[in-house]
């Protein structure tokens, strides 16, 4: 039998969040994390989590998984519940709406302010942009992000200070921005990153590196981003 | 677009309090080095050698200078830890003076130690 530790708040009903505990028959099975979460939602209905796609893609069920961030649906119990005993909890640091669901704003709002999309201020040409494969290889290791918030949850910069800090995964896509040689932009958005806390608050501890689903280095890439703040500084 | 500025970090920048933080940080080793090293391969390491050192101008410069960075380092450091620790968004309204409280004491004793030092120096 499984042992499954989940915690469980409604703001509607409980004073304050709990760990509610349930057993599962995984029949032997190396059961996904989400397949778990699935079959005691049968069980009990009102127990509430975030899933869509079922294969890593989407990032909805991002979730602390026996005390490290990751995807639900890719983590294996074999890896999380080795000795049969699985522990859930939502994401650290963002507030929760229910049980394993938490309010992703502050995280949106910071993958905003880093402006998200392509800037070119050149005419357009006919057809399309066109960039050279080593152009395009520059972008690998920064497009696959899905935006789970498993690694600026993990991060304790972006506990302290969510507001200002631009944490892991935005700073992952500025750089995947300021990498791009289409966009023009470069120094605005640099420009807008200079401050002591958007970038500056990474003291490169290296947990979302840890806690990555999809095996990207966000600490390598606020390198690079403050490789550039210094070579337009000094 | 929200931008975070704020006049209470030591540089101009975010970028110049990184930079300010790691010169600062090889000064500090140079003369940590310097100063244990002299203390281990001085044949007759004693009241003599060390005022001898000490009457030296270089000497007593790169201490300033060391002094200086030791305030400029703690500075940057204590700042992030205080930014991080005594925020507005976890204790309202209070943390802005709490938050200036401890800045004005950590400027003090900077004051103090580079005062305090440079009479030391140059005291002797």
């Amino acid at each position: 039998m499984l042992k499954v530790s989940i915690y469980r708040y409604n703001p509607e009903t409980d004073k304050a969040p709990y760990m509610q505990d349930y057993e599962l028959d995984t029949e032997g099975k190396d059961l996904m994390v989400l397949d778990v979460l699935e079959l005691l939602k049968a069980q009990d209905p009102t127990l509430s989590f975030r899933r869509s796609c079922r294969e890593g893609v989407c990032g909805s069920d991002g979730m602390n998984i026996s005390s490290k961030n990751g995807l639900a649906c890719t983590t294996p119990l074999s890896e999380a519940a080795p000795k049969g005993k699985l522990v859930l909890r939502p994401l650290p640091g963002l507030p929760v709406i229910r049980d394993l669901v938490v309010d992703m704003e502050q995280f949106y709002e910071q993958y905003k302010k880093i402006e998200p999309y392509l800037q070119n201020d050149t005419p357009a040409p006919a057809i399309e942009r066109l960039q050279s494969p080593e152009d395009r290889e520059k972008l690998d290791g920064l497009y696959e992000c899905i935006l789970c918030a498993c690694c600026s949850t993990a991060c304790p910069s972006f506990w302290w200070n969510p507001d200002k800090f631009i944490g892991p995964a935005g700073l992952l896509q500025a750089y995947r921005f300021l990498a791009d040689s289409r966009d023009t932009a470069t120094d605005e958005r640099l420009s807008n990153l200079d401050d002591p806390f958007s970038v500056f608050r990474c003291h490169g501890i290296q947990n979302c590196v840890n806690v990555c689903p999809k095996g990207l280095n966000p600490t390598r890439a606020i390198g690079h981003i403050r490789n550039m703040l210094l070579t337009r500084a000094v | 677009m929200v931008v975070v500025r704020t006049v209470t970090s030591f540089g101009r920048s975010g970028t110049f309090d990184w930079l300010y933080q790691r010169v600062t940080a090889l000064v500090l080793i140079a003369y940590t080095l310097f100063i244990v090293g002299f203390i281990f391969f001085s044949d007759d390491f004693g009241y003599e050698s060390w005022s001898a050192l000490f009457a030296q101008s270089w000497v007593r410069i790169f201490s300033l200078v060391t002094l200086l960075s030791t305030v400029v380092h703690a500075w940057i450091g204590l700042w992030s830890v205080v930014t991080d620790y005594i925020t507005n968004r976890m204790m309202g309204p209070k943390a802005t003076a709490l938050r200036l409280l401890v800045e004005v004491l950590l400027a003090a004793v900077a004051v103090i130690y580079v005062v305090w030092g440079v009479e030391i120096l140059w005291g002797v």
